[in-house]
């Protein structure tokens, strides 16, 4: 739910990158992160193990500029992508905006992004948000490795909607931006018909 | 007070600058350091205080997830919600409690003052901020029944979004 402040004239949203464990969630974050102006991104926050898995969220605030006077703030969170999390990620989930869905494209992983998308749909219906009507996007992450499933498959296994997809290798940031503007026109424009999730 | 399918979470000057001097009174009356208003989605309503070497937006998104984690363990023991988190540190120390069932207070307070103070002090406030709150969440609904409730993002075009990318 975006949360609108005529007094500050901010209006600020809430994306959340879901997807299995080890898929590059945080990766794309921490990317987002270097690859912004100072001015524009605030402190990145990541509760994570000691093994740098991801405990509870990262979370990286973003001004984008100004629209029609309002400043535009986009705050970016992950979910912890592992099974056993599951009580956390629902936590997460709560007044999102938009969602970012970061498959890893090997094939090995392939049930994995399956059964987290299942994950997402439920636990997004627990809130009351319909996967179907809120800004979507995916991503197909990791698609310089070798072992890839073919995109086809991923698709027609992944993205039966056809919401906007992109292939992506989030270590060296490719697809990393696209993905994000993505998710963001989404809500934007989801903002201006007066819908927002 | 605003479930999911609310379409935002809007705040008009005019609440804003009650709830400004609700806290700034708060503030004044419980010694406090500090005192932030956040919504349980981690976003600030507004800050008071000493904010100037905070991290204002970090505290707002780790008190939500901080909230929303306590939340989670309640219910796993049958209780609706913990109403009061109390952090105590070597010098300061963070009052957390939920107002109108939507809105987080958080007071971070240091020797200068006392959990006692600050739990008085921080009822009395609540009642007056859930107060507001409820004005609030009626004046968006009121807004959105006669459908003045056009979001600053009504006439936005594709140009205005894709030069934020720019």
């Amino acid at each position: 739910m975006s949360f609108i402040n005529y007094a500050s004239r901010e209006i600020n949203c809430k994306i959340v990158y879901y997807g299995p464990g080890l898929c590059g969630k945080t990766t794309n974050l921490q990317h987002v992160y270097q690859k912004t102006a100072p001015d524009a991104k605030g402190k990145m926050i990541s509760l994570a193990t000691e093994t740098e898995r991801t405990l509870f969220f990262d979370f990286l605030p973003l001004a984008l500029g100004e629209i029609r006077g309002f400043k535009t703030r986009f705050h970016l969170y992950t979910v912890p992508g592992q099974v056993f999390y599951d009580a956390s990620r629902k936590l997460i989930l709560k007044g999102v905006d938009g969602v970012v869905f970061v498959a890893d494209s090997q094939e090995e992983r392939l049930d994995a992004n399956i059964e987290s998308l299942d994950n997402l749909r439920i636990n997004l219906e627990e809130q009351g948000y319909d996967l179907d009507k809120i800004p979507f996007v995916i991503q197909y992450n990791k698609c310089d490795l070798p072992n890839v499933t073919p995109l086809e498959e991923l698709r027609a296994l992944l993205n039966p909607q056809n919401v906007p997809e992109f292939q992506a290798c989030a270590t060296t940031g490719e697809g990393v931006f696209e993905t994000l503007k993505a998710v963001a026109k989404l809500i934007l424009v989801e903002l201006r018909q007066g819908t927002g999730g | 007070m605003l479930g999911p399918n609310t379409s935002s979470f809007v705040m008009y000057d005019e609440e804003f600058k009650r709830i400004n001097l609700v806290i700034e009174k708060l503030l004044r009356d419980a010694n406090a350091k500090v005192i932030f208003l956040v919504d349980k989605n981690g976003q600030l309503i507004s800050s008071v205080g000493e904010t100037e070497h905070l991290d204002t937006t970090s505290l707002a998104s780790l008190t939500a997830g901080n909230i929303a984690a306590t939340g989670g363990l309640a219910k796993l023991i049958g209780e609706k919600e913990f109403s009061i988190l109390f952090h105590e540190g070597e010098k300061d120390n963070l009052h957390i409690s939920i107002v109108a069932e939507r809105v987080i207070l958080v007071v971070i307070f240091d020797q200068r003052s006392s959990l006692g103070l600050v739990r008085l002090r921080v009822k009395k406030g609540s009642e007056e901020l859930t107060q507001i709150f409820y004005d609030l969440a009626k004046k968006s609904e009121v807004q959105e029944k006669s459908g003045n409730a056009l979001s600053p993002f009504a006439e936005i075009t594709d140009d205005d979004i894709d030069n934020l990318f720019s």
